[in-house]
């Protein structure tokens, strides 16, 4: 019953900042994350790597049809849903220094996406995935339609249909595959896995569910929505898109794709992981020469989630332990990263690099943060990515040895282009813009704190995030192997 | 040796770094020097105490573990130190070199407003390098191999409002990073080969192995490419030279006596794997005397005093891969450490002239700077005689022991070997000559402010002067009536490769008459250069040409580094970049075109479902509509 209660607890506290928040909008969002974010505590407390499917619940909803409501939380969910949980309550935080119009709409709109997002996460059924796939792209679309730069509404538009494209495929597999299953029908995801389709067969639905997943992550060459919208929509919006929601993308190749079609990845997982291997190398190569920061740090994590992806495809348990890890090294990350993005423009009113540089001489505080963050970006070791980058690669070492190689120029091009980062904005002569910088206000070190708390927990001591998945996508990885 | 015991040589220096790191700005600064140094101290004071513990106990090599750091499935990476002849012998180096480049900072950064940061990245930097070398397997070395990158990125951008250091930290980090990719996926083929990265598993695995086995190659290969990285190695030795940007101690520290040898170390710990690998070998010292060679050549013109000192550094650091491509595995180790000792004196030397000298490091502004800094100039001319090969100066038994191994190996790469010797001798002299001979050369605000250095940089000359003055005897080969101590120390490392590959740990086969001859040939290279160096820069008193002026087409080759930092400009660094202006300006946009043009239905219906509405709410129904045809869809197929 926990996994209802963090399903309904943000949508509650959704309805109650809209209805009555006004001036105190944020603080009673803020108060939703975190208790969201300690029931998520007291479920992770109680929960039980090797006991499968746990605190679930399930209702009929077309009896007849065997479609029914139903999430529960296993070590995979578990994961995600920490991450979902930890992110919120600083997303909203990170708002603190600024004055959003319409301030109720705005913070509820975080809240249902939240909802949305733990749905996602949890759904046992297949119809409540999608349902909940496409209910996190409202609350998204509009904060970015209502709340972003100049350009939103047309890279807005362009977002939407790509994603609404993407379910459409989504859609029509699980229906088709609902029709397969045996008897009066049922659209169960476990119920899924037991289909042994026909190869051939399995090749389309591999496809659908590709493609969905694929342009929600994205995996080239389904991204260029990405960049156009991360850059123009708000930052708290951005990283609603980077920190949580791109995981459904990587979440549903681990929980539907991979388990559904398994047989299908002999044909085509190899199609797939060289996609993902372009991507890394694609994204990272033209993050080089970006000038906006947000824009780079957009193809960063592009390319970030190219590697996640080729993880996943790669089958091994390196890699799949790699990439659940990464998502929540990764979460954390790109977070920070578009916070300190948004910190250094609220100041300057630019994110030029060209324009930016010296800031470092005034803000110690924030150039020991923004330091620690991009040292996770980079993967360096004791930091959380390097767990995550070293697991990942070491498993698509092991799927081709040279695909290994190529996916492992991320470590030369991601310093390369985080380095430029940091030091045009943060070295160099001082510029006008960062004259009178000042260093960061308590709210913004309390969204930072727990941010870089998790780069070194990660990083240092992985196994209480490795050891919560592991059991899981063992059991997964028998089953496809199987 | 308690476990507790060996965690506090790490965790002092990181303890050290905390406090000066997040007290930054508000420890009085009298007492960031002391906190620092004492780190620095403390674990040398330990590291001795476990040294002594460990011969006391029997010299058995030891593991220690504190937790279990990466597991997954059968693959189990736990956090490990492990006590052996090669780390104790490390911890030393680092440990003791480090103390006294630590206490010789308190007076060469005094002035720095930058001074608690300074001690602070030092700090960090001993810790990382102290897991390099205590690490159990090939993981904890690479925390402490990256580690190490990351503080070298920052001290060489220690001053960091200057455009030209902060691309030169990036270069260093970015080079070094090509290495580390190799290295990584060297441990990946360790662990499909081997299934673990403990350094006991593998090399009783590779046991089993025979020589020349194409994956003990690919293995060797890419921890070799780590290794280019990390040591400067050809073609990965363009950013040590660079490096030079950051403060002198660090100069002296990092890019001298430890980091750079980092390479070294590597290949030592793992002479198992390399000893099955002969191709690996050969690779290895061709890449070793090449470097040798090339980066001895341009520092015979180079006019910055760093600059001389950092191509011999890499000049030297080609020497100890000649050693161990022809396993002279304990040869390389010796040349290590003598090295440590007279290039840390050598660049703290330098780092005192610049001092004196307001900043200045052209040489062709010193001169006669003898008399001003007596004891700056004894102690770099120690240095100089040292790293020159002079007997019985430390670097003569290290580079001879290397060369008298070589010359068993290959007749050529010995006479290579002596010409890079000769080169050696001749760019040493030329640097003493023109800095502290003859007239001075600079402005006279410089002259006036001519002084020696305070006791706290020049206690640590001193001792660092005894160090390459006698350091040389703990090798003394049995020619010249030694028994070697180091090597015996040694010995036991190389237990599983003897096993392997015993033909290559055969006894010597030179005789005493051809030994003396090769020591013969190389001091008489040496003295012949300095003699020369002498007639140019002191009895004719020739100074170096300004940079305007015309040089043949040869000089002008060797003066300019032979344009490889052009070259790798040109086919690396200028390509990607317009690769990366081509796919984002193009790229992007042919992709949009072809993905949005196979979802050209859709776009339709968007484009008519478009007209229908107006402002944002249009395009929350058009979600409504969607979202209720999809409804529908479901229920007529379900009913």
């Amino acid at each position: 019953m926990f996994t209802l209660l963090l399903i309904l607890i943000p949508v509650l506290t959704g309805i109650l900042t809209l209805s009555f928040g006004g001036r105190n909008a944020r603080l009673l969002a803020l108060l939703g994350a975190v208790a969201e974010l300690a029931v998520a505590l007291v479920v992770w407390m109680q929960f039980d790597p090797v006991g499968g499917q746990q605190f679930g619940f399930k209702y009929d909803w077309i009896k007849s049809a065997g479609v029914t409501l139903g999430a529960s939380i296993d070590g995979i969910s578990m994961l995600l849903v920490l991450l979902t949980t930890f992110l919120t309550p600083l997303i909203v935080l990170s708002t603190f220094g600024h004055e959003y119009r319409n301030a109720p709409t705005f913070y509820s709109l975080i809240l249902f996406m939240e909802a949305a997002l733990v749905g996602v996460f949890t759904a046992t059924d297949a119809f409540l995935f999608y349902l909940f796939f496409e209910a996190a792209l409202i609350p998204v679309y509009f904060l970015s339609a209502l709340w972003g730069g100049e350009n939103r509404l047309k890279v807005t538009f362009k977002f939407f249909i790509y994603t609404i494209f993407g379910s459409l495929f989504m859609l029509v597999a699980f229906v088709y595959l609902y029709f397969q299953t045996p008897g009066t029908h049922t659209s169960e995801i476990a119920a899924f896995y037991n289909l042994q389709l026909d190869p051939a067969v399995q090749g389309w639905v591999f496809w659908g569910l590709f493609i969905a997943f694929a342009i929600k992550m994205p995996i080239f060459p389904f991204h260029t929505w990405q960049p156009d919208t991360y850059t123009e929509s708000p930052t708290p919006a951005t990283m609603l898109l980077a920190g949580i929601m791109l995981k459904m993308g990587v979440y549903g190749l681990i929980r539907l794709l991979l388990p559904i079609a398994p047989m299908a990845l002999e044909d085509w997982g190899a199609v797939a992981i060289v996609l993902s291997v372009i991507g890394i190398v694609y994204g990272s190569i033209i993050a080089i020469k970006q000038r906006d920061m947000k824009r780079l740090v957009a193809y960063s994590s592009f390319a970030h989630v190219g590697l996640m992806s080729a993880g996943v495809f790669s089958t091994t348990l390196n890699g799949l332990q790699g990439a659940l890890i990464q998502m929540l090294a990764h979460g954390i990350n790109v977070v920070g990263m578009f916070f300190i993005v948004e910190i250094i423009f609220s100041r300057t009113r630019t994110r030029n690099l060209d324009q930016l540089g010296g800031i470092t001489k005034n803000t110690p505080q924030l150039t020991v943060y923004f330091m620690i963050l991009l040292l996770g970006s980079v993967a360096l070791p004791l930091t959380n990515a390097f767990v995550g980058e070293f697991l990942l690669l070491a498993g698509v070492y092991q799927y081709n040895g040279w695909l290994g190689a190529v996916a492992g120029l991320t470590i030369i091009l991601g310093a390369v282009y985080m380095l430029r980062l940091f030091q045009r904005s943060m070295f160099g002569p001082r510029t006008e813009v960062a004259e009178h910088f000042a260093d960061l206000s308590l709210s913004e070190r309390a969204v930072l704190i727990p941010l870089v708390a998790m780069v070194f927990w990660i990083g240092i001591y992985p196994s209480t995030f490795l050891s919560l998945t592991e059991p899981t996508v063992s059991q997964l990885l028998r089953f496809i192997n199987g | 040796m308690s476990a507790s015991l060996l965690i506090l040589i790490p965790l002092l220096p990181l303890i050290g770094f905390l406090i000066n790191g997040i007290g930054f700005r508000r420890v009085p600064k009298g007492a960031v020097g002391v906190i620092g140094s004492l780190a620095a101290l403390g674990s040398f004071a330990v590291s001795v105490a476990v040294l002594s513990a460990f011969k006391a106990a029997g010299s058995q090599p030891q593991v220690v573990s504190l937790f279990d750091w990466i597991t997954v499935g059968n693959l189990n990476i736990p956090f490990s130190f492990q006590i052996d002849q090669l780390s104790l012998l490390m911890l030393m180096i680092v440990t003791g070199v480090g103390s006294l480049i630590h206490i010789y900072s308190i007076g060469y950064m005094k002035h720095d407003e930058g001074f608690g940061k300074f001690f602070a990245f030092l700090n960090l930097f001993l810790f990382f390098m102290l897991l390099l070398v205590m690490g159990s397997n090939y993981v904890i070395m690479f925390i402490g191999w990256e580690g190490v990158g990351l503080c070298s990125y920052l001290l060489i951008g220690f001053w960091n409002t200057n455009t030209n250091y902060n691309n030169a930290a990036r270069k260093a980090f970015i080079m070094n990073r090509i290495g580390d990719l190799g290295f990584l996926l060297g441990i990946f083929t360790i662990i499909a080969t081997f299934g673990s990265v403990e350094y006991t598993d593998v090399f009783r695995q590779a046991a089993g192995l025979s020589v020349g086995d194409p994956v003990v190659v690919t293995i060797t290969l890419l921890l070799f490419v780590g290794a280019m990285g990390k040591s400067a190695q050809i073609p990965l030795f363009t950013w040590l030279p660079d490096a030079m940007a950051g403060p002198t101690p660090v100069s002296a520290l990092i890019h001298a006596a430890t980091m750079v040898t980092a390479g070294i170390y590597m290949v030592i710990r793992s002479n198992v794997l390399y000893s099955l690998a002969p191709f690996t070998l050969e690779v290895v010292a061709i890449v070793g005397i090449a470097t040798v060679l090339l980066a001895a050549s341009i520092g015979l013109l180079q006019n910055d005093i760093k600059k001389v000192l950092a191509y011999s550094t890499v000049s030297q650091l080609g020497y100890m891969f000649v050693a161990l491509g022809v396993m002279a595995y304990s040869a390389s180790m010796f040349h290590v450490i003598t090295h440590a000792f007279f290039k840390a004196l050598l660049f703290l030397g330098a780092g005192s002239v610049i001092h004196a000298m307001s900043d200045e490091q052209d040489i062709r502004s010193m001169g006669g700077l003898r008399k001003k800094l007596p004891i700056t100039f004894l102690t770099f001319l120690i240095g100089t005689i040292a790293i020159a090969g002079i007997p019985p100066f430390a670097g003569f038994f290290s580079k001879d022991e290397i060369l008298a191994h070589a010359y068993e190996h290959n007749k050529l790469l010995w006479a290579l070997g002596v010409l890079g010797s000769l080169m050696t001798s001749f760019y040493m002299f030329r640097l003493l000559f023109l800095t502290f001979f003859g007239q001075f050369r600079g402005t006279h605000e410089q002259e006036h402010h001519l002084h020696e250095s305070p006791a706290s940089m020049t206690i640590p000359l001193v001792i660092l002067a005894i160090f390459s003055a006698v350091g040389g005897f703990m090798g003394v080969p049995e020619v010249l009536g030694g028994t070697h101590q180091l090597a015996e120390f040694m010995s036991p490392l190389y237990d599983g490769a003897r096993q392997v590959n015993p033909e290559a740990f055969a006894a010597t086969t030179l005789s005493h008459s051809e030994e003396f001859m090769l020591m013969g040939i190389s001091v008489a290279a040496a003295l012949i250069a300095a003699i020369a160096a002498y007639v140019m820069y002191v009895s004719r008193s020739s100074v170096p040409a300004p940079d305007t002026a015309e040089r043949s087409s040869l000089e002008r080759l060797v003066y300019n580094k032979y344009y490889i930092d052009e070259l790798y400009s040109g086919v690396f660094v200028k390509p990607i970049s317009a690769l990366s202006n081509l796919l984002y300006s193009f790229g992007e946009f042919f992709i949009d075109l072809i993905v949005l043009g196979t979802g050209r239905l859709v776009k339709a219906l968007s484009g008519q479902l478009r007209k229908m509405q107006t402002g944002s709410v249009g395009y929350y129904i058009f979600a409504m509509v969607v979202g209720i045809v999809a409804i529908l869809f479901w229920n007529l197929l379900i009913r």
